[in-house]
């Protein structure tokens, strides 16, 4: 049987940890979620010399182990519960050459853990560069430990570290700081209140304000024996402790590091002289987010076009090649049209990861943050709520889990209520489709019609959102502490395997989590447009013949009129037509409405929802396009699909909160389901009024 | 005269000499912002708010608003 030794990646944010993960793991890497909560887990396989393989387990960024989110919690959790099955037999930690300083202090603490670590110095490629020497031998006895000295840009010193961590036996577990000298009564107390505990683990254990699944914070508390300090007076103690550690960690580096001013060069304060510049920073901003949204609406469009036509050429093809029969139909006209409706996403979705986790791993983000904070504080937002609303034109979900590195409660809660009303790429299709049917062709400026109506929505998204955090920051009665600090990382040019592998990463799971709501939608309302109870349905053919006979029609024409009357009377039918004076207002049919009720479980469900409708009992090969544009208003006549209903529909998609998936993530951030219940309500309501306005007015 | 992190100017040196444990994260001395350091102001955004520093070799931005509860000394240059 072959060993498997568990490691955790452990370091401050912007260290390259995750290149560090992805060096060792390569393709072998699988990202989940912590059981019950919304943290990413990154875990994989690595071999190792000498037949040994080690899972490896990249947690979430941090600068100590005094957890301030979610995140971070997750980090101490696994550190002190030795009977998780992810328990590390050893630590790496991976820090940054240029920010030693600042990441031994996390080593420091997880020393005193007596977890076997190893030390890896990444980004050491940059040292000659920057005039930095390190004394290896000195640092390895100062710090009881071994240290791997890597570059994961050049791909140097990963052999080093593997074999480190092979050897972990020999790695000493002594701590290297003592943290009890901080209050020496204090420690004593508690070492005899618990003397089979870890002093520096209980002394966590009291300092966090979160309880961890092994200890027990309340029974620590119960003991009254020690329980002698406030809240402040703890804060107190962990300050002195971080200028311990400190202290400890400068005459460390004194001696182990050396730093040539003279030949560092530095290219960052040139950068940020423009980048944060109070003109050039904003133009460029600028400039970046229109080459964003340039590559969503005009470079996916060729591979979703082909996409779009493939899907339905498939269907048809399914249809002739094979037997006749109600599993037939439910493949050609409820699974697969249901799966070009998420086939569609990708080439837009992988645009829009690429460009944000371009923009992150540059160290770029960052700047945005700087740059926008004090015109996001106004609206009651923050600098950091900014990469939310970017990153809500991809996807609500991980924007919303991007809030957490917001301090402000207030801040971040807005942030997350607003966010919804960002043009996510959900909408998108729903946008493409309508603003195809329903805005000529022809250009104003040298751009084109079309291209104005989406450029038009995604600010009505962003002013909507903007618009009500300032509403929210006036009602919302909070007070929460305001502070802000942000990591302005060093510039770096993006490494193309992390870029490719978060595109990878997300665009999978995107597809995969989306995908199976659509393709569950997409089987059921296929069953409950085939089937229908009663007469109407059972015997829609005598019907419609008896009705017809006179009128001498087509066997094709008739069996067109069998097909639409027997999807009226329908389930989905009967469904549709029972909410039709709802939405009539609105300018929409039955058919619409059913889109519209089915889309509140997500958004791209509308046009999957459509094509299923409209393919149901058709037989001729076409675009969910050209079907849209032949449905007749049952009672205007003329095309369902006019300006008025168009620019309704397009507005109401615009405000409506139509995802569930959005809804259950904000219950799991805000913990309550007060805010999502709000925001589907009020988004709603403000949507129906909105598009009908419209219409009243455009009809 | 004493001075605080909000008072920095470009091209100025600062050393921390305290730090409000009531008014200041944790987060933020574990960064490095502690008594002893140097600080230097590296750029300000418009209406001099937030403030990107460069504290003892770790570069970050922080509000005007936390800055004041930073004493420091400010070398003559």
């Amino acid at each position: 049987m072959s060993k498997q030794i568990n490691v955790a990646l452990i370091g401050n944010p912007n260290t390259g940890k995750t290149s560090v993960f992805n060096a060792l793991t390569g393709l072998n890497q699988k990202v989940g979620n912590y059981p019950g909560i919304t943290v990413e887990k990154k875990e994989g396989i690595c071999k190792l010399p000498r037949g040994v393989k080690a899972h490896i387990i990249d947690l979430p960024g941090t600068y100590s182990l005094n957890a301030s989110s979610l995140d971070e919690n997750v980090v101490i959790e696994l550190l002190l519960n030795k009977n998780d099955k992810d328990y590390p037999d050893v630590a790496v930690v991976v820090s940054d050459v240029e920010n030693l300083k600042r990441n031994l202090l996390l080593y420091t603490q997880i020393k005193d853990l007596q977890i076997p670590t190893v030390l890896a110095i990444n980004m050491s490629d940059r040292m000659s560069y920057k005039g930095i020497h390190l004394d290896i031998a000195y640092l390895e006895r100062e710090l009881k430990t071994k240290i791997a000295l890597i570059s994961t840009r050049k791909g140097k010193g990963i052999d080093q570290l593997k074999e480190l961590i092979t050897n972990y036996k020999e790695l000493s577990t002594e701590p290297c700081v003592n943290a009890s000298e901080i209050d020496k009564d204090y420690f004593n107390k508690l070492r005899t209140a618990f003397p089979n505990q870890l002093l520096y683990k209980l002394w966590l254990v009291i300092t966090q304000d979160v309880n961890f699944g092994n200890v027990n914070r309340n029974e620590v508390d119960a003991i009254n024996s020690f329980k002698t300090k406030s809240k402040t007076d703890l804060k107190r103690l962990q300050q002195k402790e971080t200028i311990k550690r400190y202290q400890f960690i400068n005459n460390t580096l004194k001696k182990g590091q050396t730093i040539d001013l003279k030949s560092a060069k530095d290219l960052r304060i040139k950068l940020d002289r423009i980048l944060t510049h109070k003109v050039w920073g904003y133009l460029i901003f600028g400039f970046i987010l229109l080459l964003i949204f340039q590559a969503i609406y005009d470079w996916s469009s060729v591979p979703m076009d082909f996409i779009d036509s493939t899907f339905a050429s498939l269907s048809e093809w399914t249809k002739n090649v094979m037997p006749e029969g109600a599993f037939t139909n439910l493949l050609a006209e409820g699974i697969i049209p249901g799966l070009g409706g998420i086939v569609i996403f990708i080439p837009q979705i992988a645009f829009l990861f690429l460009f944000i986790s371009v923009l992150e791993e540059s160290g770029y983000m960052s700047r945005v943050v700087f740059l926008m904070d004090r015109i996001m504080r106004r609206f009651g937002l923050s600098g950091k709520s900014v990469v939310p609303l970017i990153s809500g034109t991809a996807c609500a979900i991980p924007a919303i889990m991007a809030t957490r590195n917001i301090e402000s409660w207030k801040e971040r809660l807005i942030t997350i209520l607003v966010t919804p009303f960002t043009t996510c790429s959900a909408r998108l299709p729903v946008y493409l489709i309508i603003i195809a049917l329903v805005i000529p062709e022809g250009r104003f400026l040298g751009l084109s019609y079309q291209a104005l109506t989406l450029m038009l929505l995604y600010l009505i998204g962003f002013g909507a959102a903007v618009g009500s955090a300032w509403i929210l920051n006036k009602v919302l009665k909070i007070k929460s502490k305001t502070f802000f600090v942000v990591e302005m990382p060093n510039y770096k040019v993006p490494l193309f395997k992390n870029v490719a592998l978060t595109v990878l990463e997300k665009t999978k799971s995107f597809v995969f989590g989306a995908g199976k709501i659509i393709l569950a939608i997409s089987i059921v309302l296929w069953f409950l447009a085939s089937y229908g109870p009663g007469d109407d349905f059972n015997n829609a053919e005598e019907i419609v013949t008896t009705q017809f006979s006179s009128e001498n029609l087509a066997q094709e024409e008739l069996d067109q009129k069998i097909a639409s009357h027997k999807l009226e009377h329908s389930f989905i039918g009967i469904a549709g037509h029972a909410i039709e004076p709802a939405i009539r207002p609105l300018g929409y049919d039955w058919k619409i409405g059913i889109a519209i009720v089915s889309s509140f479980a997500a958004r791209e469900v509308f046009v999957g929802t459509l094509a299923t409708i409209y393919s149901v009992g058709s037989d001729e090969e076409e675009t969910i396009k050209n079907r849209m544009a032949g449905e007749v208003n049952p009672i205007l006549g003329g095309p369902l699909f006019n300006f008025a209903s168009g620019i309704s529909l397009l507005l109401f998609y615009a405000f409506a909160m139509q995802c569930m998936s959005t809804l259950a993530i904000v219950k799991r951030e805000t913990n309550s389901w007060k805010w999502p219940a709000y925001q589907l309500v009020i988004m709603s309501a403000f949507a129906y009024v909105v598009a009908l306005i419209a219409y009243q007015l455009l009809k | 005269m004493k001075y605080t992190l909000a008072d920095i100017k470009r091209g100025q040196l600062g050393v921390i000499t305290d730090v409000s444990s009531v008014h200041i994260p944790l987060k933020l001395l574990e960064m490095g912002c502690l008594p002893g350091n140097a600080v230097e102001l590296v750029q300000v955004a418009p209406f001099a708010d937030p403030m990107y520093l460069n504290i003892n070799g770790t570069h970050l931005a922080i509000r005007k608003e936390t800055a004041i509860h930073i004493l420091i000394d400010i070398a003559d240059v």
